[in-house]
């Protein structure tokens, strides 16, 4: 019997790779456990076992090749006891187990949320491609190279490279002494940086993810915004607290929450969320440059996912202003994080059904740009607000308030909001699609928003 | 089931120790500014009293008054500008003896434009960088890991500071004060957790709160050395101060400071008082107060009564000029609301 062998994935968000190395070559007979090839991704190496015993038939993939999707046939086996022969057309699936196993569970599906929308570009002047995840730690490098007094904290940042590899690399150029890795104790390290930026420095706070700044959002909130407010004006908290945030990919409703609301409530804090890489680079940047303690809010299912950034290492995008994405005239989509991707989708196929939507990005959450928002409503007079998130007493809400009593004359239709469904994050792969933002409700929404326009 | 015989013997202990420190050997000019700055900080603290009766400071006004020898004998030791101070709610008594003006400390304590926090922060909220002060903490507990975080820059920069970080025993059964011990011996961080015993937190005794009531040892499981002290003598406590401040300038990591003190007034000022003895506050005032213990011991150096009443009277003085100041100066400016909250334009 032929199997299949397909390009694994390796952790629960990756979506390519590199077939880096095959150790074994057609006609080899491997057994169970046996080391077929060497996988890379933009996080790391990992080793391919075979699960069953048999022999390889052949090699589909040549070692070497880049940007291997998740599920391609990389090779044929025939199975032990049989006959080679030629595959058939339709076989049998067999999934090889990947081993050392870089984030903690390996789950197979692609991200159900992310979508790979190309946006215009932010910036102008020569561009490089990088993943977010680069340009994060771009932004960091190049913050640490400037000020000593910039370090990095956090669980598995150091010697691990990052539990999602965000801080790859910063080990070996800055040594120990500004790369700490911390115990499992968000409570205490949050709070060790709050005292360090009180003191003078200029900590990078890196949560594992921001499920686990549960434990520690009383420093965040207590102790970081509240003390410059607090010392009439003497002593300030200039932190950055940073790690992935919203939803991941079929880790189900503990690790899988947008805070973005939460932090936005608080005076004192300054909150971003980039979308593509340029940004996550310049706004990382600004974050930590800036006097005041900053909530930046990743997403995971962004890291990997590449968009061009200027190459100038003085790029730096400003706090508190939103980006337009994409120009339009009849209606206005507002989000951040991840939505824009959502948002850019929707827009994508209501251009092709002739409705010319318009897209921003807040970028910034907490102060929020809310002039650019009514500019923008000024001139289509409909807007749905996309959101990563539950939809009670969140950003939405928050939009929909401010165009409520500041652009009420300008409002053709009612806003409405797209968002998550109001549950706990479920982990089955149909109920966790059902629950997750998508395009094709805010292209829903918008229709009916622009009834008789 | 057959139980395992007991080893003969348990391991000996990991945790290294100082030195059993000495009561500090004082001469009698520091002997009298000791005297100065705990009358200070007692005569402040009962007008700080009074004035919340009358109802000039508002909200929690947590009293330092018994435990006034714990924050002299301790930052009599320390170096000005270069070692830092923080707290948590019970912080006038660490400002005053950190020589941080009275006004500006009663000032702020009735929310005037004044106060060292503009009148922002209140009894709770107060900061001095100038001194070193960084808090005045709300949130019981917290003080300790921002401490850890001022020892983590300390060592950080190579500065050679030392970070006191004061806590109390209800503060000691928070679960922070732990990952912070953890990381601070790990790191061998420059830092004092100095636990303030007053065997009370608001209501709840030590006995009634915490499994492990000699506080000193709460380091053991993290190899941190701890020490019990009289904290209702300046001197003991000074001389504590004096070995712990070796150990730490001397890179062997922190310690712990157990002062076994005592507070006279309620935890705030709404105490129903109901969780002790009158009998019990009054023999605490009768047999061991902390003035009364120091002026003995100068009078036996042949100070005289009338040397004494002379600072007294000056602090008296001083006390009652910060209370004039603090009732007179205005509230702050209404523009005052918005400020302060960024510090940044964006």
């Amino acid at each position: 019997m032929s199997m299949e062998l397909k390009m694994p994935a390796l952790s629960p968000t990756m979506e390519e790779g590199t077939l880096a190395k095959w150790l074994v070559k057609e006609g080899d007979v491997v057994k169970a456990g046996d080391v077929l090839a060497e996988i890379e991704t933009d996080k790391a190496t990992m080793e391919f076992e075979a699960v069953d015993e048999g022999a390889i038939t052949q090699i589909l993939i040549p070692a070497g090749t880049e940007g291997v999707k998740v599920g391609t046939t990389i090779a044929l086996m025939q199975g032990d006891g049989e006959e080679a022969g030629p595959a058939p057309v339709v076989a049998p699936v067999v999934a090889a187990a990947p081993v050392a196993v870089a984030v903690a569970e390996a789950a197979p599906p692609k991200p159900v949320a992310a979508v790979a929308v190309v946006s215009e570009p932010s910036h102008e002047g020569p561009s490089v491609r990088l993943t977010v995840r680069e340009a994060l730690r771009d932004a960091m490098a190049e913050e640490m190279r400037k000020d000593d007094r910039v370090f990095v904290m956090g669980e598995e940042v150091a010697q691990y490279q990052g539990a999602y590899k965000v801080t790859q690399g910063l080990l070996d150029e800055f040594g120990a002494r500004r790369v700490i890795d911390t115990p499992i104790t968000e409570h205490g390290f949050a709070g060790i940086g709050a005292g360090a930026a009180m003191g003078g420095l200029r900590p990078v706070i890196e949560f594992m993810t921001f499920n686990f700044a549960m434990q520690a959002i009383d420093h965040i909130i207590n102790s970081a915004a509240k003390t410059n407010y607090m010392s009439g004006g003497q002593m300030r908290c200039p932190i950055v607290f940073r790690g992935p945030n919203g939803a991941a990919a079929r880790v189900g409703a503990q690790h899988s929450q947008n805070y973005a609301p939460w932090y936005a409530a608080v005076p004192g804090l300054i909150v971003m969320a980039p979308y593509d890489a340029a940004d996550a680079k310049g706004m990382l940047k600004a974050a930590i440059q800036s006097e005041d303690p900053v909530v930046f809010l990743e997403n995971e299912l962004l890291y990997g996912q590449s968009f061009d950034v200027p190459v100038a290492d003085d790029y730096v995008v400003p706090i508190g202003k939103a980006r337009i994405v994409r120009t339009g005239t009849q209606v206005t989509l507002v989000s951040y994080s991840i939505g824009v991707g959502v948002a850019l989708d929707a827009a994508n196929q209501l251009a092709a059904e002739g409705i010319d939507a318009e897209v921003i990005d807040l970028r910034t959450l907490r102060p929020l740009d809310t002039d650019t928002v009514l500019k923008s409503l000024s001139k289509t007079n409909r807007m749905v607000v996309v959101e990563e998130g539950w939809p009670a007493c969140s950003i939405a809400s928050e939009i929909i308030a401010v165009v409520m009593e500041q652009g009420f004359d300008d409002l053709d239709a009612p806003v409405r909001r797209v968002t998550n469904i109001d549950v706990p994050l479920p982990y089955a792969n149909n109920l966790e699609k059902l629950a997750l933002v998508k395009a094709a409700d805010v292209v829903a929404a918008v229709k009916s928003v622009c009834q008789g326009m | 089931m057959a139980r395992k015989p007991a080893s003969a013997s348990p391991p000996a202990s990991a945790t290294l120790h100082p030195p059993v420190p000495q009561r500090h050997g004082a001469k009698v000019e520091e002997m009298l500014e000791f005297y100065r700055q705990m009358v200070l900080i007692r005569r402040f603290e009962e007008r700080a009293g009074q004035l919340y009766g009358l109802g000039l400071i508002g909200g929690f006004c947590h009293l330092y008054i018994g435990q006034e020898a714990v924050v002299v004998g301790m930052q009599s030791a320390i170096t000005p500008g270069k070692d830092s101070v923080i707290t948590g709610y019970r912080d006038h008594g660490h400002m005053l003896a950190l020589g941080i003006d009275p006004n500006v400390v009663m000032a702020e304590l009735t929310g005037r434009a004044a106060g060292i926090s503009r009148g922002k922060g209140g009894s709770m909220h107060m900061f001095s960088v100038e001194h070193g002060f960084f808090g005045g903490h709300g949130i019981v507990g917290a003080q300790v890991s921002l401490g850890t975080g001022l020892a983590f820059k300390h060592k950080y920069a190579g500065d050679g500071g030392v970070c006191l970080a004061y806590f109390g025993d209800g503060a000691s059964n928070q679960g922070q004060v732990y990952e912070c011990f953890n990381m601070a011996e790990l790191w061998k961080l420059p830092i004092i957790y100095v636990i303030e015993n007053n065997q009370y937190a608001m209501g709840a005794s030590i006995n009634r709160a915490s499994a492990e009531d000699q506080l000193y040892r709460r380091g053991e499981s993290f190899r941190i050395p701890g020490i019990q002290v009289d904290g209702m003598d300046v001197l003991a406590v000074r001389g504590a101060a004096t070995a712990a401040l070796e150990w730490v300038r001397g890179g062997k990591g922190p310690i712990i400071l157990e002062m076994k003190t005592y507070r006279y007034r309620g935890h705030s000022m709404s105490d129903p008082a109901k969780y002790r003895s009158k009998e019990e506050v009054q023999s605490m005032k009768d047999n061991r107060d902390p003035i009364d213990h120091l002026k003995a011991e100068l009078l036996d150096h042949g100070v005289t009564e009338d040397q004494l009443r002379v600072i007294d009277k000056d602090i008296r003085a001083l006390v009652t000029k910060s209370a004039e100041f603090a009732e007179q100066s205005p509230e702050p400016d209404v523009s005052e609301l918005y400020t302060d909250v960024l510090v940044g334009q964006y």
